[in-house]
């Protein structure tokens, strides 16, 4: 799908009244489209090449790419850098902020930053424990937590100034957003949560690995009452499992994923996983898709990016759209000649 | 001192009446603090502070105390400092994602404002931190944000 002002790669939109950001993904929500976001595996490497090729792998079936921020504390290309790479081939990014590693100087300047690059979304984390990481030693920053931060940037966006007071001379146009996870305790007072995020500024959440549709939906009851689901965006997060063995790992070992017996059970009853892990979660997005209050999926595809076409397709989410990406462009000799400066 | 914080969240109903009694005798003595003048009083009161509230709640001397909209569990017990938990990482039987030996601050303190009267200021939004603050009296804070100003010697920070 296209929007009739579509602009030339690396340009900015118009901004639309009532809109917080001149970007795509905020008008794919805004126009109640079931919107389509996947994170991006950010490379350990130096080379370009590397953040190009992982991004075209989602060309035309995602309407907006994470870029992780030291996701699971792990080291890898930072996502400024990510975002600043793709924003300039056009490409609409969502840039995680954690604050784990950065206090409130640095992270204001990231958002500046981004800002100017072209990022419109910003997902405002706290960030996991160094302890998970490939750096248990690392000092852990944590200066701010996530509704901190989220207060910091709408204050930058709205009041133009940064937390100190002090004025900017141009605000960054970003759509926010949050993290949540309703699949862990305290149940009771996840939507609450929510609650407090939106209060902080949080216009669209993406939730933590959805493998339990029963408790998603029990927290998109208690959302809904809240009246929530008509001032927050809802993305639920859904990725292919590649084996029982894998998801029996990540059960026990990556701190905020629940997975059900039954997913377990289902995998290791199938004779080819892989296929079959690929089959759930086509399963789980067609049941998500169907609770009241829910907006899109969120396809955290880790390792099998590439399977993220396939998953799309066969779930059927896009209803015939076809999200923009670089190659769209292909023929128009301008823009071509503009890609090729860039690359 | 974990057991002792545990039993504090347990007991947020009546601490919180303790803590608003405390706090309304301090207003109301706000002149004869302010007469003595805060520079003087900040270090005698800190250290009263820090050894009540560290055994009761493990307090950490943030300096802008938040344990009445916090279910009487300190947030910045929580290994990421949350002030506004808790975070998605809290294992299935409630304990912490970073010390797995400690019950979630955050769950504690959703479990502490359920007793409170005043327990639904949970959901007032932490902003952050001002870390010059650390190790300073927050209850001397409290008189200078609550009582009157004309009693009160306002100092930028």
């Amino acid at each position: 799908m296209t929007f009739t002002d579509e602009p030339v790669a690396g340009y900015p939109m118009p901004m639309l009244a009532g809109h917080s950001s001149p970007g795509r993904f905020e008008r794919v929500l805004r126009a109640g489209h079931f919107a389509v976001t996947s994170e991006l595996a950010p490379p350990d490497s130096a080379d370009p090449a590397a953040v190009y090729e992982r991004a075209a792998l989602f060309d035309g079936y995602v309407d907006a790419i994470n870029a992780t921020d030291g996701s699971g504390a792990h080291c890898h290309m930072g996502s400024l850098a990510v975002c600043a790479l793709l924003t300039r081939l056009g490409y609409s990014l969502i840039q995680q902020i954690s604050c784990r590693d950065k206090n409130r100087i640095a992270i204001q300047g990231d958002i500046l930053g981004g800002a100017a690059m072209g990022v419109c979304n910003m997902l405002c984390l706290s960030g996991d424990g160094v302890q998970t990481g490939d750096h248990p030693e690392a000092k852990p920053v944590f200066d701010l937590d996530c509704m901190s931060l989220l207060d910091i940037a709408r204050t930058m966006r709205d009041k133009s100034t940064f937390q100190s007071g002090r004025k900017l001379d141009s605000p960054p146009q970003v759509f926010l957003g949050a993290a949540a996870n309703p699949f862990v305790e305290p149940f009771d007072w996840r939507p609450l949560r929510l609650a407090k995020k939106v209060a902080a500024g949080a216009q669209f959440v993406q939730t933590q690995y959805c493998y339990d549709v029963p408790r998603l939906r029990e927290y998109m009851q208690k959302v809904r009452d809240l009246g929530l689901h008509d001032k927050v965006f809802i993305i639920v997060g859904v990725g292919p499992l590649a084996s029982a063995r894998s998801a029996e790992w990540i059960r026990s070992n990556v701190p905020g994923v629940h997975i059900p017996d039954s997913v377990i059970t289902r995998l290791k009853g199938a004779e080819n996983q892989k296929a079959e892990g690929l089959q759930l979660c086509v399963d789980l997005i067609q049941e998500i898709r169907e609770i009241e209050g829910v907006d899109g999926v969120h396809i955290m595809a880790y390792r099998q990016e590439h399977a993220v076409p396939d998953i799309v397709s066969r779930s059927g989410i896009l209803n015939g759209r076809t999200p923009w990406h670089p190659k769209l462009y292909d023929g128009d000799a301008t823009v071509q000649q503009h890609m090729e400066n860039i690359q | 001192m974990y057991t002792i914080r545990k039993w504090s969240v347990r007991n947020a109903r009546l601490l919180e009446r303790v803590y608003s009694g405390v706090e309304h005798s301090l207003i109301k003595a706000a002149p004869l603090l302010n007469k003595i003048g805060h520079d003087k009083l900040e270090a005698p009161v800190a250290a009263i502070e820090k050894g009540i509230k560290g055994v009761l709640f493990d307090c950490q001397m943030c300096g802008q105390c938040a344990l009445s909209s916090t279910g009487m569990s300190c947030p910045m017990n929580c290994p990421k400092s949350i002030r506004n938990g808790p975070c998605g990482g809290v294992r299935t039987d409630g304990f912490c994602e970073v010390k797995p030996e400690m019950r979630c601050v955050w769950v504690e303190a959703w479990k502490g404002a359920e007793q409170m009267k005043n327990g639904s200021d949970i959901s007032t939004v932490q902003i952050a931190v001002d870390h010059r603050l650390k190790g300073k009296s927050s209850w001397l804070k409290v008189v200078r944000d609550k009582a009157p100003a004309e009693h009160t010697e306002v100092k930028p920070t």
